[in-house]
């Protein structure tokens, strides 16, 4: 590669001193103090405080401090709401992919269906909880459609939707489109040629499915589930314009921490923040571990 | 028999995806009793609030657009032509936002930079502006940069700097009226991605007090019936009209001249 002239600090001095002291880092200084104050050093400092006592001394005790009733349960729903609307929307996700993809049909369906989905899976917070109490709601569209044509009372059957069920439903509006964008490219890159060499060593349909587009398919899907279960599990808006502090989950919790240390020790506060980032960081990394592997196929 | 059940998944997710929408519609026009109405929409467009709130987060979007951009572009550029050892470890930053909670990290700026720390920037409130400004950048910066950096791909950085070098230009005029240029259509649609998030942000907004749309929104939501359901129909064009945008000035983009080089 021809040598080419370096920032201006550097260009003034000698070609050796160059050699010996790389200033081409510097040109991206100005990114890397921007991501260090204000976003590595603010999640450090939520860290460190997890593990910092009143006095300034590393403990544990914040962390196992977390360990009451209220908060284990907060992170227990919060884990299987995150779980069902991830899992379902896998499904559903999954399902509309292959039918655009692989069910035959028409061509005009796919583009606006995929239009579609970047546009709501980028619609979510608070009018999304919105658009859901006016449909599900005690007096909302379907809930009275119901009510006066089926005689069908969905309070009475026990269905609320400021519960775990009305909160899943409500993340599936982002979560389906969100697994409809990611999955779409993996389901394009099953070759054809894979389905005719099955079918000419005598496979049939299901067992195609089963012993090659599955394996295949599989790192994809489970790491997109990975992501969507973070992707739910950090949504703070959604969740406090839906049910205000009714419902016990993590991110309402963290709020209201922050807002008024409802738990009555700061400490404890980053410890469950510390929490959230643990437990989005592991789905995260399984995401991107199986991203990785997915895309060996997609060549 | 594949069809058919092609056509049943499909049908049965759009019902669930319309159903929602059509509520929030309809639910939107209902406020005088027994006809449909724009009394909600006329109702919430006067409220003096909302225009403070709308125009503060509008604002607040062009501001951390400009922002990204200064930011992004040329780190973008620069380890595309000098760092390339450097971009997975860069790409890999731009996705933390992702996966750190926006929660978390405004938690952190509550605490490192309130009014007894080195940096006492919630102290003020053109502070905490800015402040929440950066938190924006820190929300689009994966969207920003995987756009840059993808509109970066389709021209070859290297011939370019080298051809403006040898005629003369210094660094601001290569990025300024080379690169900018070139990478347009993507820094547009990592700009519109940016206008969704921040009109609708709730989360960092309030827990830094600023009097942003998505607070308003979820004020009005505890205490309103009707008015919310139309501030989502509004919400939802402008996430709609911003989608939009982005598909549109893709489809305007002038095809690459250049072999696509990675």
């Amino acid at each position: 590669m021809t040598p080419l002239p370096s920032p201006p600090p550097a260009a003034i001095r000698r070609v050796p001193f160059k050699d010996r002291l790389p200033l081409h880092w510097l040109g991206i200084a100005p990114f890397l103090v921007f991501v260090t104050l204000f976003l590595i050093l603010p999640t450090m400092y939520i860290v460190v405080g997890a593990f910092r006592s009143v006095d300034g001394g590393f403990t544990f005790d914040n962390v196992i401090g977390l360990n009451t009733a209220s908060i284990r349960s907060a992170y227990w729903i919060s884990i299987k709401i995150s779980l069902a609307s991830a899992s379902l929307g896998c499904l559903i996700g999954f399902c509309m992919a292959a039918a655009i993809t692989l069910g035959g049909l028409p061509k005009f369906v796919r583009g606006p269906l995929l239009t579609f989905s970047g546009v709501a899976s980028n619609f979510a917070g608070v009018p999304l909880a919105f658009a859901f109490l006016a449909t599900l709601g005690p007096i909302g569209l379907v809930t009275v459609f119901l009510k006066t044509n089926f005689g069908l009372d969905l309070r009475m059957m026990g269905f609320n939707i400021l519960s775990f069920w009305g909160l899943t439903i409500t993340y599936l509006f982002f979560q389906i489109p969100l697994m409809i964008l990611i999955i779409t490219p993996a389901l394009d890159g099953l070759k054809r040629e894979w389905r005719e060499a099955s079918e000419i060593l005598g496979a049939t349909g299901p067992q195609y499915w089963r012993m090659v587009a599955f394996p295949i398919l599989f790192p994809a899907i489970l790491g997109t589930m990975a992501l969507l279960f973070a992707n739910s599990f950090g949504a703070v808006a959604t969740a406090i314009a839906l049910t205000g502090s009714s419902l016990n989950i993590v991110p309402i919790l963290l709020f209201a921490q922050i807002r008024g240390d409802v738990l009555g020790d700061p400490h404890l506060g980053y410890a469950l923040a510390f929490g959230m980032i643990v437990v989005t960081g592991v789905a995260n990394t399984i995401y991107i571990v199986l991203r990785a592997r997915s895309e060996r196929w997609q060549k | 028999m594949m069809r058919l059940s092609a056509w049943a998944a499909l049908i049965f997710g759009m019902l669930y995806f319309i159903l929602p929408l059509v509520g929030m519609a309809e639910f939107s026009l209902k406020m005088r009793r027994g006809v449909y109405s724009l009394d909600a929409y006329a109702k919430v467009l006067a409220d003096p609030r909302f225009q403070e709130t709308f125009s503060y987060s509008v604002m607040m979007a062009v501001f951390t657009i400009l922002f990204g951009v200064l930011l992004v572009v040329p780190t973008a550029y620069w380890v595309r032509l000098k760092l390339p050892r450097a971009r997975p470890y860069v790409e890999f930053i731009t996705l933390l936002p992702l996966v750190i909670p926006a929660i978390v990290v405004v938690f952190g700026y509550i605490r490192l930079y309130n009014t007894s720390s080195w940096l006492p920037l919630t102290g003020t409130v053109t502070g905490t502006n800015i402040l929440l400004m950066f938190g924006y950048a820190t929300l689009s910066l994966p969207y920003m940069y995987r756009a840059v950096d993808t509109g970066l791909r389709t021209i070859d950085v290297t011939t370019l700097t080298e051809a403006a070098q040898s005629l003369g230009a210094g660094w601001m005029t290569i990025l300024g009226r080379l690169i900018l240029p070139n990478v347009l259509v993507a820094v547009l649609s990592g700009a519109f991605v940016t206008l969704a998030i921040v009109i609708g942000e709730f989360t960092m907004a309030a827990l830094l007090n600023r009097p942003a749309f998505g607070p308003y929104m979820q004020l009005l939501g505890a205490n309103r019936a009707y008015e919310p359901a139309a501030l989502a129909v509004i919400a939802f064009a402008i996430t709609w009209a911003c989608m939009g945008l982005i598909q549109l000035v893709a489809r305007l983009a002038p095809k690459p001249a250049l072999p696509v080089k990675d």
